[in-house]
């Protein structure tokens, strides 16, 4: 079967409940700057990744795999995968 | 006498400490493995030292907990041999699923240096036999990412089966964490996970012993247990 390059954007988050200070950091200093009206931040990773596949749906699988076994540590992180 | 190995990573730092302290305390040195190796020399303890793994690239100890060696140390684990993961080896035994919960950026952002006092909160197992039951002892801390957590569930469970080994005492949490929690047991006992560094409070030039019990616990050098 013919490989396809595949462009992905995975983003990780914390899940909700989970506190998170550097969001809240930034939401403070986001105020200090002067932008009114925010009312929270939550800081999150995104990775760009390009991989070799047969489909947009091995690819996908793979990328899955790839958040369960490293991207995000799922005691407290969310992803989503998004493929071009 | 009791054969410990330490476990390096790439940008380990404490695992000196940690072999002047496991030398200091039981007279033998300790082995040394490397990341990459998939065995492990037969062991009683197996110490994951402090430091910065892989740069704490992604999150603290996540790289680490994928290595080679940790497929060993799992296995070990489940064998019943003793494992210590102190600081960042706290951070990797998380990551690898050995203990539960995660290991989160300080509540207050900031890298956290100083000296804490740490209450024994299950002084019924190997590592924390050489202490009272509820014992306050001083432990100094390094870390920015101790701020531990855990959902609901897996909280009540740690804490319906005894598993906190040591919290910050009563107003002195240096970062956040969940119950004051500074130190976990995995289920069965036999492996330790703990922010703070008892490898550098074990002789008087440190200022301090209050480290050393822990380590003659995890090495069944208590008179207690002799007797």
């Amino acid at each position: 079967m013919s490989m396809k390059t595949y462009s992905a954007r995975v983003r990780v988050t914390l899940k909700r409940g989970v506190l998170d200070p550097q969001g809240k950091a930034i939401e403070g200093a986001l105020g200090s700057l002067g932008f009114a009206g925010v009312n929270q931040v939550r800081q999150g990773k995104t990775f760009d990744i390009n991989l070799d596949a047969t489909s947009k749906k091995q690819a996908e699988d793979s990328l899955n795999a790839m958040c369960e076994k490293l991207l995000a540590n799922t005691v407290i992180e969310d992803y989503a995968v998004s493929i071009d | 006498m009791q054969r410990t190995t330490i476990v390096l990573f790439p940008g380990s730092n404490r695992d000196r400490d940690m072999i002047a302290a496991i030398t200091k305390v039981s007279g033998a040195s300790p082995t040394l493995a490397w990341h990459t190796d998939t065995s492990l020399p037969e062991s009683d303890l197996v110490i994951i030292p402090g430091g910065f793994s892989h740069g704490d690239y992604l999150r603290s100890g996540a790289i680490a907990a994928r290595a080679p060696v940790m497929k060993a140390v799992s296995q070990a684990a489940a064998k019943g041999v003793r494992i210590l993961g102190v600081c960042n080896g706290f951070q990797t035994l998380t990551e690898a699923g050995l203990l539960p919960g995660a290991l989160m950026r300080n509540a207050r952002l900031t890298f956290v240096c100083k000296e804490v006092k740490l209450l024994v909160a299950n002084a019924g197992n190997a590592f924390t036999a050489g202490y009272r039951e509820s014992e306050v002892i001083r432990c100094p801390v390094a870390h920015h990412d101790g701020n531990y957590f855990a959902d609901p569930k897996t909280l009540k469970a740690l804490e319906d089966n005894n598993q906190v080994a040591f919290r910050y005492t009563e107003g002195t949490n240096p970062n956040g964490s969940i119950n004051d929690i500074a130190g976990i047991f995995n289920i069965n006992g036999n492996v330790l996970g703990m922010m703070p560094h008892p490898e550098n409070l074990i002789e008087p030039a440190h200022g301090g012993q209050d480290g050393r019990r822990l380590f003659e616990g995890a090495l069944n050098m208590l008179e207690t247990e002799q007797a």
